[in-house]
Protein backbone atom coordinates (compact mmCIF):
# COMPACT_ATOMS: atom_id res chain seq x y z
CA UNK A 1 0.00 0.00 0.00
CA UNK A 2 1.51 3.58 -1.10
CA UNK A 3 0.05 6.24 1.08
CA UNK A 4 -1.55 7.01 4.36
CA UNK A 5 -4.61 8.61 4.30
CA UNK A 6 -7.22 9.57 6.80
CA UNK A 7 -9.98 8.64 4.30
CA UNK A 8 -9.43 4.71 3.44
CA UNK A 9 -11.60 5.17 -0.24
CA UNK A 10 -8.35 7.49 -1.22
CA UNK A 11 -6.53 4.22 -1.34
CA UNK A 12 -8.48 2.52 -3.59
CA UNK A 13 -10.24 4.74 -5.39
CA UNK A 14 -8.71 4.55 -9.45
CA UNK A 15 -7.20 7.63 -10.24
CA UNK A 16 -7.10 6.95 -14.15
CA UNK A 17 -8.29 4.42 -16.02
CA UNK A 18 -5.14 2.50 -16.17
CA UNK A 19 -4.78 2.21 -12.62
CA UNK A 20 -6.42 -0.68 -10.96
CA UNK A 21 -8.42 -0.42 -8.41
CA UNK A 22 -7.28 -3.82 -7.02
CA UNK A 23 -3.60 -5.12 -7.46
CA UNK A 24 -2.71 -8.05 -9.76
CA UNK A 25 -2.08 -11.30 -9.96
CA UNK A 26 -3.28 -13.87 -7.38
CA UNK A 27 -3.40 -11.99 -3.59
CA UNK A 28 -1.83 -14.44 -1.21
CA UNK A 29 -1.71 -12.36 1.98
CA UNK A 30 -3.79 -9.81 3.96
CA UNK A 31 -3.19 -5.98 2.96
CA UNK A 32 -2.12 -3.28 5.63
CA UNK A 33 -5.57 -2.56 5.39
CA UNK A 34 -7.92 -5.95 6.30
CA UNK A 35 -5.31 -5.79 9.12
CA UNK A 36 -6.14 -2.68 10.21
CA UNK A 37 -9.63 -3.47 10.27
CA UNK A 38 -8.92 -6.67 11.80
CA UNK A 39 -7.24 -4.87 15.00
CA UNK A 40 -9.26 -2.07 15.11
CA UNK A 41 -12.52 -2.83 13.75
CA UNK A 42 -15.38 -0.48 13.00
CA UNK A 43 -18.53 -0.49 14.90
CA UNK A 44 -18.18 -2.94 17.14
CA UNK A 45 -20.62 -3.78 20.19
CA UNK A 46 -24.82 -4.55 20.81
CA UNK A 47 -27.30 -2.29 20.39
CA UNK A 48 -30.22 -2.94 22.74
CA UNK A 49 -33.74 -1.80 20.53
CA UNK A 50 -32.30 -2.06 17.87
CA UNK A 51 -34.97 -1.89 14.35
CA UNK A 52 -33.26 -4.22 12.76
CA UNK A 53 -31.01 -7.65 14.04
CA UNK A 54 -29.79 -10.85 11.94
CA UNK A 55 -27.49 -13.83 13.56
CA UNK A 56 -25.57 -15.39 10.07
CA UNK A 57 -22.78 -17.94 9.44
CA UNK A 58 -21.93 -21.08 11.57
CA UNK A 59 -19.71 -21.06 14.34
CA UNK A 60 -18.49 -25.05 13.46
CA UNK A 61 -17.42 -23.72 10.22
CA UNK A 62 -15.43 -20.99 11.59
CA UNK A 63 -17.75 -17.54 11.43
CA UNK A 64 -21.01 -16.30 12.65
CA UNK A 65 -22.30 -12.81 12.56
CA UNK A 66 -24.41 -10.96 14.52
CA UNK A 67 -25.73 -7.27 13.04
CA UNK A 68 -27.85 -4.58 14.42
CA UNK A 69 -28.99 -1.82 12.35
CA UNK A 70 -31.46 1.42 13.53
CA UNK A 71 -32.94 2.94 11.00
CA UNK A 72 -33.78 6.66 10.97
CA UNK A 73 -36.33 8.24 8.13
CA UNK A 74 -35.21 5.28 5.84
CA UNK A 75 -31.57 5.75 6.28
CA UNK A 76 -29.34 3.18 8.42
CA UNK A 77 -28.24 6.40 11.34
CA UNK A 78 -26.37 3.30 13.42
CA UNK A 79 -25.43 0.08 13.09
CA UNK A 80 -23.22 -2.27 15.63
CA UNK A 81 -21.82 -5.86 14.77
CA UNK A 82 -20.19 -8.98 16.25
CA UNK A 83 -18.22 -11.39 15.05
CA UNK A 84 -16.85 -14.17 15.75
CA UNK A 85 -14.41 -15.70 12.69
CA UNK A 86 -10.96 -15.45 10.95
CA UNK A 87 -9.16 -12.09 10.03
CA UNK A 88 -10.88 -12.26 7.00
CA UNK A 89 -14.30 -12.43 8.28
CA UNK A 90 -13.23 -10.04 11.29
CA UNK A 91 -12.66 -7.76 8.69
CA UNK A 92 -14.94 -7.52 5.99
CA UNK A 93 -17.93 -7.66 8.61
CA UNK A 94 -15.99 -3.89 9.54
CA UNK A 95 -15.91 -2.87 6.20
CA UNK A 96 -19.81 -3.77 5.48
CA UNK A 97 -20.76 -1.94 8.28
CA UNK A 98 -18.48 1.29 6.99
CA UNK A 99 -19.75 0.71 3.73
CA UNK A 100 -23.75 0.67 4.94
CA UNK A 101 -24.00 3.48 7.72
CA UNK A 102 -25.46 6.44 6.74
CA UNK A 103 -27.09 4.67 3.26
CA UNK A 104 -30.21 4.62 2.41
CA UNK A 105 -32.49 1.10 2.62
CA UNK A 106 -32.29 1.32 -1.05
CA UNK A 107 -28.45 1.78 -1.20
CA UNK A 108 -27.79 -0.29 1.47
CA UNK A 109 -29.61 -3.32 -0.63
CA UNK A 110 -27.55 -2.59 -3.56
CA UNK A 111 -24.61 -3.60 -1.82
CA UNK A 112 -22.59 -6.89 -2.45
CA UNK A 113 -19.56 -8.92 -1.21
CA UNK A 114 -17.56 -7.28 -4.13
CA UNK A 115 -18.33 -3.58 -2.84
CA UNK A 116 -16.92 -5.43 0.33
CA UNK A 117 -13.81 -6.77 -1.47
CA UNK A 118 -12.89 -3.48 -3.38
CA UNK A 119 -13.20 -1.07 -0.77
CA UNK A 120 -10.35 -3.31 1.34
CA UNK A 121 -8.52 -3.17 -1.45
CA UNK A 122 -8.55 -7.19 -2.39
CA UNK A 123 -8.54 -9.76 0.04
CA UNK A 124 -6.89 -13.52 -0.53
CA UNK A 125 -8.79 -15.83 -3.07
CA UNK A 126 -9.44 -18.36 -0.70
CA UNK A 127 -11.17 -15.94 1.83
CA UNK A 128 -13.19 -14.34 -0.70
CA UNK A 129 -16.57 -16.27 1.29
CA UNK A 130 -15.71 -14.20 4.20
CA UNK A 131 -17.08 -11.29 2.65
CA UNK A 132 -20.35 -12.94 2.19
CA UNK A 133 -20.76 -12.55 5.73
CA UNK A 134 -21.10 -9.17 6.14
CA UNK A 135 -23.89 -8.85 3.01
CA UNK A 136 -25.77 -11.60 4.25
CA UNK A 137 -26.06 -10.06 7.70
CA UNK A 138 -26.89 -6.51 6.30
CA UNK A 139 -29.50 -7.55 3.98
CA UNK A 140 -31.19 -10.15 6.99
CA UNK A 141 -30.77 -7.27 9.32
CA UNK A 142 -32.69 -4.66 6.62
CA UNK A 143 -35.28 -7.78 6.20
CA UNK A 144 -35.96 -8.20 9.71
CA UNK A 145 -36.41 -4.07 9.36
CA UNK A 146 -39.11 -4.55 6.87
CA UNK A 147 -40.58 -7.21 8.80
CA UNK A 148 -41.34 -5.18 11.55
CA UNK A 149 -42.38 -2.24 9.62
CA UNK A 150 -45.04 -4.23 8.24
CA UNK A 151 -45.95 -5.86 11.55
CA UNK A 152 -46.20 -2.69 12.95
CA UNK A 153 -48.33 -1.61 10.33
CA UNK A 154 -50.51 -4.04 10.34
CA UNK A 155 -51.10 -3.88 13.76
CA UNK B 1 10.72 -13.15 16.95
CA UNK B 2 9.82 -15.92 18.92
CA UNK B 3 9.33 -18.82 17.20
CA UNK B 4 7.00 -21.26 18.88
CA UNK B 5 6.45 -23.47 15.55
CA UNK B 6 9.23 -26.53 16.10
CA UNK B 7 6.55 -29.05 14.76
CA UNK B 8 6.64 -27.02 11.74
CA UNK B 9 10.22 -26.69 10.95
CA UNK B 10 13.20 -25.54 13.04
CA UNK B 11 16.04 -23.41 12.28
CA UNK B 12 19.38 -25.02 11.13
CA UNK B 13 21.68 -25.69 13.92
CA UNK B 14 25.43 -23.43 13.23
CA UNK B 15 26.95 -26.79 14.06
CA UNK B 16 25.15 -28.54 11.54
CA UNK B 17 25.86 -25.83 8.66
CA UNK B 18 29.43 -25.79 9.50
CA UNK B 19 29.70 -30.02 8.90
CA UNK B 20 27.41 -29.03 5.52
CA UNK B 21 29.77 -26.20 3.81
CA UNK B 22 32.23 -28.25 2.22
CA UNK B 23 29.31 -30.80 0.76
CA UNK B 24 28.01 -27.44 -0.50
CA UNK B 25 31.27 -26.06 -1.90
CA UNK B 26 34.54 -27.70 -3.15
CA UNK B 27 33.34 -31.71 -1.76
CA UNK B 28 30.63 -31.91 -4.34
CA UNK B 29 31.54 -34.93 -6.11
CA UNK B 30 28.47 -37.17 -6.76
CA UNK B 31 29.07 -40.27 -4.44
CA UNK B 32 28.72 -43.10 -7.16
CA UNK B 33 32.12 -41.90 -8.63
CA UNK B 34 34.65 -44.25 -8.42
CA UNK B 35 37.50 -41.48 -8.57
CA UNK B 36 38.76 -39.69 -5.21
CA UNK B 37 35.66 -37.04 -5.27
CA UNK B 38 33.71 -39.42 -5.41
CA UNK B 39 34.68 -41.74 -2.97
CA UNK B 40 35.15 -39.15 -0.81
CA UNK B 41 31.14 -38.00 -0.88
CA UNK B 42 30.27 -41.87 -0.73
CA UNK B 43 32.19 -42.19 2.64
CA UNK B 44 30.76 -38.82 3.97
CA UNK B 45 27.36 -40.69 2.87
CA UNK B 46 28.39 -44.16 4.42
CA UNK B 47 29.55 -41.96 8.31
CA UNK B 48 25.99 -40.93 8.14
CA UNK B 49 23.82 -43.58 7.95
CA UNK B 50 25.97 -45.12 10.78
CA UNK B 51 25.82 -41.77 12.84
CA UNK B 52 21.66 -42.04 12.05
CA UNK B 53 21.43 -45.51 12.22
CA UNK B 54 23.15 -45.49 16.03
CA UNK B 55 20.77 -42.70 16.94
CA UNK B 56 18.05 -44.65 16.91
CA UNK B 57 19.86 -48.26 17.58
CA UNK B 58 19.57 -49.67 14.00
CA UNK B 59 21.97 -51.39 11.71
CA UNK B 60 23.79 -48.82 9.20
CA UNK B 61 22.33 -50.85 6.11
CA UNK B 62 18.80 -50.42 7.58
CA UNK B 63 19.02 -46.59 6.93
CA UNK B 64 17.74 -45.16 3.51
CA UNK B 65 18.19 -41.66 2.67
CA UNK B 66 14.84 -40.20 1.50
CA UNK B 67 13.56 -36.64 0.70
CA UNK B 68 12.05 -36.22 4.43
CA UNK B 69 9.07 -37.73 6.04
CA UNK B 70 6.31 -37.26 3.34
CA UNK B 71 8.70 -39.60 0.93
CA UNK B 72 9.79 -42.08 3.77
CA UNK B 73 6.18 -42.54 4.72
CA UNK B 74 5.33 -43.23 1.36
CA UNK B 75 7.81 -45.38 -0.02
CA UNK B 76 7.19 -47.28 3.10
CA UNK B 77 3.53 -47.87 2.68
CA UNK B 78 3.47 -47.73 -1.61
CA UNK B 79 6.24 -50.10 -1.27
CA UNK B 80 4.84 -53.02 1.15
CA UNK B 81 1.35 -52.35 -0.19
CA UNK B 82 2.80 -53.66 -3.81
CA UNK B 83 4.95 -55.94 -2.65
CA UNK B 84 2.44 -58.13 -0.39
CA UNK B 85 -0.82 -57.32 -2.79
CA UNK B 86 -0.82 -61.56 -3.46
CA UNK B 87 -0.88 -61.98 0.00
CA UNK B 88 -3.72 -59.28 0.73
CA UNK B 89 -5.05 -55.44 0.44
CA UNK B 90 -5.99 -54.50 3.91
CA UNK B 91 -4.08 -52.07 5.60
CA UNK B 92 -4.63 -50.95 9.19
CA UNK B 93 -3.97 -46.89 10.38
CA UNK B 94 -5.50 -44.40 12.24
CA UNK B 95 -7.65 -41.47 12.11
CA UNK B 96 -4.90 -38.89 13.14
CA UNK B 97 -2.24 -39.72 10.93
CA UNK B 98 -0.28 -37.25 9.60
CA UNK B 99 -1.93 -36.30 5.75
CA UNK B 100 1.67 -37.85 4.27
CA UNK B 101 0.33 -41.33 5.80
CA UNK B 102 -3.60 -40.64 5.00
CA UNK B 103 -3.72 -39.46 1.47
CA UNK B 104 -1.17 -41.86 0.79
CA UNK B 105 -3.60 -44.85 1.95
CA UNK B 106 -6.19 -43.22 0.41
CA UNK B 107 -5.07 -43.26 -2.87
CA UNK B 108 -4.10 -46.99 -2.36
CA UNK B 109 -8.21 -47.43 -1.76
CA UNK B 110 -8.58 -46.18 -5.25
CA UNK B 111 -5.82 -49.14 -6.11
CA UNK B 112 -8.38 -51.84 -4.65
CA UNK B 113 -6.62 -51.93 -1.06
CA UNK B 114 -8.99 -52.06 1.70
CA UNK B 115 -8.00 -49.47 4.90
CA UNK B 116 -8.81 -49.79 8.39
CA UNK B 117 -8.72 -45.82 9.84
CA UNK B 118 -8.83 -46.92 14.05
CA UNK B 119 -10.68 -44.32 15.74
CA UNK B 120 -8.54 -42.89 19.36
CA UNK B 121 -9.88 -41.74 22.55
CA UNK B 122 -10.85 -38.11 24.14
CA UNK B 123 -6.94 -38.13 24.57
CA UNK B 124 -6.00 -38.85 21.18
CA UNK B 125 -4.57 -41.99 21.74
CA UNK B 126 -4.94 -45.39 19.46
CA UNK B 127 -6.14 -48.52 21.47
CA UNK B 128 -3.61 -51.51 20.29
CA UNK B 129 -6.72 -54.06 21.37
CA UNK B 130 -8.70 -51.89 18.33
CA UNK B 131 -5.66 -52.68 16.38
CA UNK B 132 -5.51 -56.24 16.92
CA UNK B 133 -9.18 -56.44 16.50
CA UNK B 134 -9.01 -55.55 13.33
CA UNK B 135 -6.26 -57.35 11.93
CA UNK B 136 -7.40 -60.32 9.48
CA UNK B 137 -6.03 -63.01 6.93
CA UNK B 138 -5.70 -60.06 4.43
CA UNK B 139 -3.92 -57.30 6.52
CA UNK B 140 -0.62 -56.60 5.05
CA UNK B 141 0.37 -53.63 6.87
CA UNK B 142 -0.39 -51.41 10.01
CA UNK B 143 0.81 -47.97 10.28
CA UNK B 144 0.29 -45.94 13.48
CA UNK B 145 2.15 -42.61 14.09
CA UNK B 146 4.38 -42.46 16.77
CA UNK B 147 4.21 -39.15 18.01
CA UNK B 148 1.06 -36.83 16.85
CA UNK B 149 2.30 -33.46 15.16
CA UNK B 150 -0.71 -31.00 16.14
CA UNK B 151 -0.72 -32.60 19.67
CA UNK B 152 2.67 -34.13 20.63
CA UNK B 153 -0.03 -37.19 21.80
CA UNK B 154 2.64 -40.61 22.11
CA UNK B 155 1.29 -43.54 20.42
CA UNK B 156 1.81 -47.03 22.18
CA UNK B 157 4.03 -47.90 19.49
CA UNK B 158 5.56 -51.14 21.72
CA UNK B 159 2.36 -52.38 22.01
CA UNK B 160 1.28 -52.18 18.62
CA UNK B 161 4.74 -53.57 17.86
CA UNK B 162 4.12 -56.92 19.86
CA UNK B 163 0.67 -57.75 18.22
CA UNK B 164 2.38 -56.68 15.25
CA UNK B 165 5.19 -59.38 15.64
CA UNK B 166 3.09 -62.02 16.69
CA UNK B 167 0.79 -61.80 13.71
CA UNK B 168 3.69 -60.68 11.48
CA UNK B 169 2.37 -58.07 10.13
CA UNK B 170 4.61 -55.51 8.85
CA UNK B 171 4.27 -52.55 11.20
CA UNK B 172 5.70 -48.90 10.20
CA UNK B 173 5.36 -45.47 12.10
CA UNK B 174 5.69 -42.31 11.04
CA UNK B 175 8.65 -41.06 14.07
CA UNK B 176 8.90 -37.83 12.33
CA UNK B 177 7.74 -35.66 15.70
CA UNK B 178 9.13 -38.18 18.29
CA UNK B 179 12.96 -38.55 16.77
CA UNK B 180 14.94 -36.24 18.25
CA UNK B 181 12.27 -35.02 20.82
CA UNK B 182 11.95 -38.50 22.89
CA UNK B 183 14.62 -41.38 23.18
CA UNK B 184 13.69 -43.75 19.64
CA UNK B 185 15.13 -47.54 19.81
CA UNK B 186 13.99 -49.75 17.04
CA UNK B 187 14.87 -52.81 19.22
CA UNK B 188 12.09 -51.79 21.90
CA UNK B 189 9.38 -51.11 19.45
CA UNK B 190 8.72 -53.68 17.17
CA UNK B 191 8.66 -51.82 13.80
CA UNK B 192 9.86 -53.00 10.58
CA UNK B 193 9.79 -49.22 9.21
CA UNK B 194 10.18 -45.73 10.84
CA UNK B 195 10.26 -42.40 9.41
CA UNK B 196 12.14 -39.80 9.97
CA UNK B 197 12.69 -36.13 9.36
CA UNK B 198 15.65 -33.46 9.16
CA UNK B 199 14.47 -30.50 9.36
CA UNK B 200 11.98 -31.00 12.30
CA UNK B 201 15.70 -31.23 14.78
CA UNK B 202 17.86 -28.69 13.49
CA UNK B 203 18.52 -30.47 10.49
CA UNK B 204 18.03 -28.97 6.71
CA UNK B 205 15.00 -29.36 4.95
CA UNK B 206 14.76 -31.76 2.11
CA UNK B 207 15.89 -34.72 3.57
CA UNK B 208 15.47 -37.96 5.83
CA UNK B 209 15.41 -41.39 6.30
CA UNK B 210 13.24 -44.22 6.45
CA UNK B 211 14.35 -47.36 8.64
CA UNK B 212 14.24 -50.77 7.08
CA UNK B 213 14.76 -53.24 9.60
CA UNK B 214 16.52 -56.30 8.20
CA UNK B 215 14.31 -58.88 6.19
CA UNK B 216 11.11 -56.46 5.61
CA UNK B 217 9.57 -57.05 1.88
CA UNK B 218 10.14 -53.85 1.01
CA UNK B 219 10.12 -52.80 -2.88
CA UNK B 220 11.24 -49.60 -4.04
CA UNK B 221 8.93 -46.81 -5.21
CA UNK B 222 11.48 -44.26 -6.69
CA UNK B 223 13.19 -46.24 -8.86
CA UNK B 224 16.23 -46.00 -11.54
CA UNK B 225 19.95 -46.00 -10.42
CA UNK B 226 21.09 -48.72 -7.62
CA UNK B 227 21.38 -46.23 -4.84
CA UNK B 228 20.35 -46.71 -1.02
CA UNK B 229 20.51 -50.82 -1.74
CA UNK B 230 18.25 -50.36 -4.44
CA UNK B 231 15.27 -49.42 -2.39
CA UNK B 232 15.35 -45.59 -3.41
CA UNK B 233 16.94 -44.49 -6.59
CA UNK B 234 18.32 -41.03 -6.93
CA UNK B 235 22.15 -39.32 -6.59
CA UNK B 236 22.49 -38.63 -3.20
CA UNK B 237 21.97 -35.15 -1.31
CA UNK B 238 25.45 -35.74 0.50
CA UNK B 239 25.08 -31.51 1.95
CA UNK B 240 21.76 -32.21 3.06
CA UNK B 241 22.28 -35.95 4.54
CA UNK B 242 25.88 -35.32 6.11
CA UNK B 243 23.49 -32.10 8.02
CA UNK B 244 20.78 -34.75 8.60
CA UNK B 245 23.20 -36.71 10.45
CA UNK B 246 24.87 -34.31 12.70
CA UNK B 247 21.67 -32.58 13.95
CA UNK B 248 20.40 -35.78 14.67
CA UNK B 249 23.62 -36.98 16.56
CA UNK B 250 23.46 -33.33 18.59
CA UNK B 251 19.44 -33.65 19.17
CA UNK B 252 20.20 -37.24 20.63
CA UNK B 253 23.48 -36.32 22.38
CA UNK B 254 20.99 -33.31 24.00
CA UNK B 255 17.96 -35.04 24.31
CA UNK B 256 17.84 -35.11 27.81
CA UNK B 257 19.20 -31.50 29.44
CA UNK B 258 17.06 -30.19 25.92
CA UNK B 259 13.40 -32.19 26.90
CA UNK B 260 13.88 -31.28 30.21
CA UNK B 261 14.16 -27.48 29.86
CA UNK B 262 11.36 -27.63 27.44
CA UNK B 263 9.14 -29.36 29.28
CA UNK B 264 9.65 -27.12 32.46
CA UNK B 265 8.78 -23.99 30.01
CA UNK B 266 5.61 -25.90 28.93
CA UNK B 267 4.88 -26.80 32.20
CA UNK B 268 4.91 -23.28 33.49
CA UNK B 269 3.37 -22.14 30.17
CA UNK B 270 0.19 -24.58 29.92
CA UNK B 271 -0.60 -23.95 33.95
CA UNK B 272 -0.06 -20.12 33.76
CA UNK B 273 -2.75 -19.87 30.50
CA UNK B 274 -5.20 -22.13 32.48
CA UNK B 275 -5.59 -19.95 35.38
CA UNK B 276 -5.34 -16.59 33.59
CA UNK B 277 -8.00 -17.36 30.79
CA UNK B 278 -11.16 -18.34 30.96
CA UNK B 279 -12.74 -21.42 28.96
CA UNK B 280 -9.11 -22.89 27.91
CA UNK B 281 -8.52 -26.65 26.63
CA UNK B 282 -5.07 -28.39 25.96
CA UNK B 283 -5.83 -31.13 23.67
CA UNK B 284 -4.59 -34.86 24.86
CA UNK B 285 -3.25 -33.23 28.06
CA UNK B 286 -3.70 -36.22 30.41
CA UNK B 287 -1.71 -38.54 27.59
CA UNK B 288 1.66 -38.99 27.39
CA UNK B 289 2.79 -35.91 24.72
CA UNK B 290 6.31 -35.14 23.65
CA UNK B 291 8.03 -32.50 25.73
CA UNK B 292 7.42 -29.52 23.27
CA UNK B 293 4.07 -29.30 21.99
CA UNK B 294 1.04 -27.72 23.78
CA UNK B 295 -2.61 -27.69 21.67
CA UNK B 296 -4.46 -25.18 23.19
CA UNK B 297 -8.21 -24.56 22.27
CA UNK B 298 -9.11 -20.70 23.52
CA UNK B 299 -13.36 -21.02 23.68
CA UNK B 300 -15.29 -18.21 21.93
CA UNK B 301 -12.81 -17.44 19.27
CA UNK B 302 -11.39 -18.31 16.16
CA UNK B 303 -7.75 -19.82 15.71
CA UNK B 304 -6.35 -17.71 12.52
CA UNK B 305 -7.26 -14.93 14.32
CA UNK B 306 -5.54 -15.09 17.23
CA UNK B 307 -2.72 -16.54 14.63
CA UNK B 308 -2.53 -12.84 13.29
CA UNK B 309 -2.79 -11.60 16.11
CA UNK B 310 0.49 -13.25 17.75
CA UNK B 311 2.23 -12.58 14.01
CA UNK B 312 1.79 -8.82 14.66
CA UNK B 313 3.44 -9.22 17.68
CA UNK B 314 6.48 -11.47 16.10
CA UNK B 315 5.13 -14.49 17.85
CA UNK B 316 4.95 -17.72 15.30
CA UNK B 317 2.92 -20.26 16.14
CA UNK B 318 0.07 -22.30 14.05
CA UNK B 319 -3.20 -23.47 13.97
CA UNK B 320 -4.69 -27.15 12.94
CA UNK B 321 -7.47 -25.76 11.27
CA UNK B 322 -7.36 -23.14 8.66
CA UNK B 323 -10.89 -21.30 7.27
CA UNK B 324 -9.20 -21.26 3.49
CA UNK B 325 -12.42 -23.21 1.60
CA UNK B 326 -15.66 -21.90 2.89
CA UNK B 327 -15.96 -25.64 4.07
CA UNK B 328 -16.31 -26.56 7.57
CA UNK B 329 -12.62 -28.03 8.12
CA UNK B 330 -11.09 -28.05 11.44
CA UNK B 331 -8.64 -30.48 12.13
CA UNK B 332 -9.16 -33.71 11.53
CA UNK B 333 -6.75 -34.66 14.24
CA UNK B 334 -9.31 -32.75 17.20
CA UNK B 335 -12.38 -33.98 15.44
CA UNK B 336 -11.06 -37.51 15.66
CA UNK B 337 -10.50 -36.78 19.49
CA UNK B 338 -14.07 -35.74 20.00
CA UNK B 339 -13.39 -32.68 20.12
CA UNK B 340 -16.50 -29.98 19.10
CA UNK B 341 -15.87 -28.35 15.62
CA UNK B 342 -16.90 -24.86 17.24
CA UNK B 343 -14.16 -25.71 19.62
CA UNK B 344 -11.42 -27.40 17.72
CA UNK B 345 -12.00 -23.89 15.59
CA UNK B 346 -9.91 -21.96 17.97
CA UNK B 347 -6.74 -24.12 18.46
CA UNK B 348 -3.40 -23.21 18.30
CA UNK B 349 -0.38 -25.08 18.34
CA UNK B 350 2.37 -24.17 20.68
CA UNK B 351 5.62 -26.32 19.49
CA UNK B 352 8.96 -25.45 21.51
CA UNK B 353 12.35 -25.61 20.78
CA UNK B 354 15.90 -25.71 22.42
CA UNK B 355 16.36 -21.96 22.40
CA UNK B 356 13.14 -20.56 24.08
CA UNK B 357 13.42 -19.03 27.24
CA UNK B 358 11.32 -18.19 30.43
CA UNK B 359 11.52 -14.56 29.33
CA UNK B 360 10.13 -15.30 25.36
CA UNK B 361 7.26 -17.30 27.30
CA UNK B 362 6.38 -14.94 29.42
CA UNK B 363 5.81 -12.59 26.52
CA UNK B 364 4.17 -14.82 25.09
CA UNK B 365 1.97 -15.42 28.13
CA UNK B 366 0.98 -11.89 28.48
CA UNK B 367 0.38 -11.48 24.84
CA UNK B 368 -2.38 -14.11 24.86
CA UNK B 369 -4.22 -12.63 27.92
CA UNK B 370 -4.75 -9.65 26.05
CA UNK B 371 -5.25 -11.22 22.76
CA UNK B 372 -7.62 -13.59 23.70
CA UNK B 373 -9.77 -10.52 25.43
CA UNK B 374 -9.47 -8.60 22.98
CA UNK B 375 -10.91 -11.30 20.50
CA UNK B 376 -13.88 -12.20 22.96
CA UNK B 377 -15.32 -8.71 23.70
CA UNK B 378 -15.78 -8.87 19.85
CA UNK B 379 -17.05 -12.37 19.19
CA UNK B 380 -20.46 -13.01 18.58
CA UNK B 381 -20.17 -16.39 20.62
CA UNK B 382 -19.16 -14.67 23.88
CA UNK B 383 -22.07 -13.07 25.86
CA UNK B 384 -21.16 -9.62 27.15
Amino acid sequence: MAKKSNDWRDLYTKKTEDEPALPDGPILFYNELVIEHFTNPRNVGEMPGADGYALVGDPSCGDQMKLWIKVEEGRISDIKFKSYGCPGAIATSSMATVLALGKTLAEAKKLTDDDVVLALGGIPENKRHCSLMGINALLSAIQDYEKNQERQNSG
Amino acid sequence: MIYLDHNATTCLHPEVFRVMEPFLKEQFGNASSSYRLGREAKIALENSRKEVAECIGAKSHEIIFTSGGTESDNCAIRGIARNLRAKGNHIITSRIEHHAVLKTCEDLEKEGFRVTYLPVNAQGQVDPDDVRRHIGQETILISIMFANNETGVIQPVPEIGAIAGEEEIVFHTDAVQAVGKIPVHVDTLGVNLLSISGHKCHGPKGVGALYVREGTPLVPVVTGGHHEHHLRAGTENVPGIVGFAAALSIATRDLRTVSQKISQLRQRFEATIMSKIDGVQVNGMNAPRVPNTSNMSFHFVEGESILLHLDLKGIYASTGSACSTGLPEPSHVLMAMGVPARIAQGTIRFSLGKDNTDDEIEFVMESLMEIIAKLREISSLKEA
